[in-house]
């Protein structure tokens, strides 16, 4: 099971020897393992999967990998008036 | 939700597309392995949005209807025996196995057990020192550290009543068996982006050495997927073979150390059968030597079950690729969700699973696409 999905950390402890949060999706929050990702902070965002983060996210990657497909979307809108929706 | 809904563009998916269609010269052939990405490009129909020429086929993806059968029946004999309380992640719960299913073990006055983390499994075992608490551990290897850690914190506390079913199965080796199969069509693959969250994309390397095969490892939201598509016309159309990354938010060419670590501390890589393609060499993990006193396989001698597949479900080429769901006579009549023939109808990650939630109508107008 693949399904994973970026919280964003709200809470950290130590709890018997292991880091634990309390990460938020949406409306819920839900107590998270995150021991995989020591450098994740309070206020990071993490990938979370059967309640460990296996990742921290990447802002900076996220923005500029994100600004590229944006600039896809603009490309079409422009071309939009001359050509047929398809 | 942040780093979702923007992924959810419907405006720059209509962007990508038109990118695709300028740049599709000629007809390829894709697989995604992940589930997750299958139920992504069905639900938001990203198939259908592609330019006619790129066809999508779906591959083995999906742990639960990969788990062997002989597997399924294992949880089931453990799962009936009073003294035990079967600890699993939902999906499972409905894989037929030879006779029977866990669900029906529960209905029948089993102790099963449904979480969302191993976590929760431990915690029950702690409070709960008169059961023999068995978790039934299946996964890719995205889930196989957050398992290892579950067996590596019962031994350092000593947690003696907790045990785990172990089947986990690797990636890799499961693109390999496919591009050696003379059946295989595929040209470019889109790579797991959880699983190389974990593993990172070292071990892609030598696979397109090996068959010059493009692999872009992707995301799981419709931006994701349709960026990675795009990456892998692109390098198809220019004969280039490489690995890329487009999920970059997530994926590193390392991957998460710290859980590879913990992983290779308490599995190790063995042979695995795989539901429907058979045998695959070094394909699978089980629990180590060390940590033997955690293995329920060893535990409660059920490392002599063998089984045997029902004829009528196709899963085995419907795992592989080779036909689509809506390709099998049983589907949507005698197989539903309600009442699966096999496994990949069962999981939420399926390819079955995924058309019959958003592509029945298909079946009603005279057969598939």
């Amino acid at each position: 099971m693949c399904l994973a999905i970026p919280g964003k950390i709200i809470k950290s402890e130590v709890q018997n020897g292991v880091r634990v949060g309390r990460v938020q999706f949406g409306g819920i929050t839900r107590e998270t393992c995150l021991d995989f990702v020591p450098e994740a902070c309070v206020g990071d965002y993490v990938i979370v999967h059967v309640g460990f983060a296996i990742s921290l996210v990447d802002r900076e990657e996220a923005e500029r990998s994100y600004e590229a497909l944006e600039s896809m979307g603009l490309l079409k809108a422009e071309l939009a008036s001359d050509l047929e929706d398809s | 939700m942040k780093y979702l809904d923007e992924y959810r563009d419907e405006k720059i998916a209509r962007g990508i597309v038109a990118a695709l269609e300028r740049r599709a010269t000629r007809p390829w052939v894709l697989m995604e392995i992940c589930g997750g990405q299958t139920h992504t490009l069905m639900r938001y129909g990203i198939d259908e949005m592609l330019p006619a020429g790129i066809e999508l086929v779906h591959g083995p993806g999906c742990p639960v209807c990969v788990t062997s059968l002989e597997t399924i029946d294992k949880a089931i004999e453990i799962a009936s025996r009073p003294e035990v309380t079967l600890i699993s992640y939902g999906d499972m719960l409905r894989v037929p196995g030879s006779h029977s299913d866990l669900f029906h073990v529960k209905a029948q006055g089993g102790d099963v057990r449904v979480v969302y983390s191993p976590t929760e499994a431990l915690k029950f075992a702690r409070a709960h020192p008169e059961r023999q608490v068995v978790f039934f551990a299946v996964g890719f290897e995205t889930t196989a550290p957050a398992n290892a850690m579950a067996v590596w914190q019962a031994k350092r506390e000593g947690l003696w009543n907790f045990s785990m079913l172990a089947s986990h199965v690797l990636v890799p080796p499961a693109i390999r068996a496919l591009m050696s199969s003379s059946r295989n069509r595929v040209q470019g693959f889109i790579g797991p982006g959880h699983v190389c969250t974990v593993m990172g994309y070292r071990e892609y390397e030598e696979l397109i050495r090996q068959f010059r095969v493009p692999i872009v490892v992707g995301g799981f939201e419709p931006l994701d997927l349709l960026e990675a598509i795009l990456m892998l016309v692109t390098q198809l159309e220019e004969g280039r073979a490489e690995v890329e990354n487009q999920y970059v938010r997530s994926v590193t060419y390392e991957g998460n150390l710290l859980a590879q670590k913990v992983l290779a501390e308490v599995f190790e890589v063995c042979d695995r059968k795989w539901r429907g393609i058979g045998g695959i060499p070094e394909s699978g993990l089980a629990i180590r030597e060390e940590y033997a006193e955690f293995d329920a396989d060893r535990i409660f001698g059920t490392e002599g079950i063998t089984a045997e597949e029902p004829a009528e479900c196709i899963s085995a080429e419907v795992l592989q690729g080779l036909k689509k769901p809506t390709d099998c006579a049983a589907f949507g009549k005698r197989c539903s969700p309600e009442n699966p023939l096999g496994a990949p109808m069962v999981s939420s990650e399926g390819a079955c699973a995924a058309y019959y939630q958003y592509r029945r109508h298909l079946v009603t107008v005279g057969g598939s696409r």
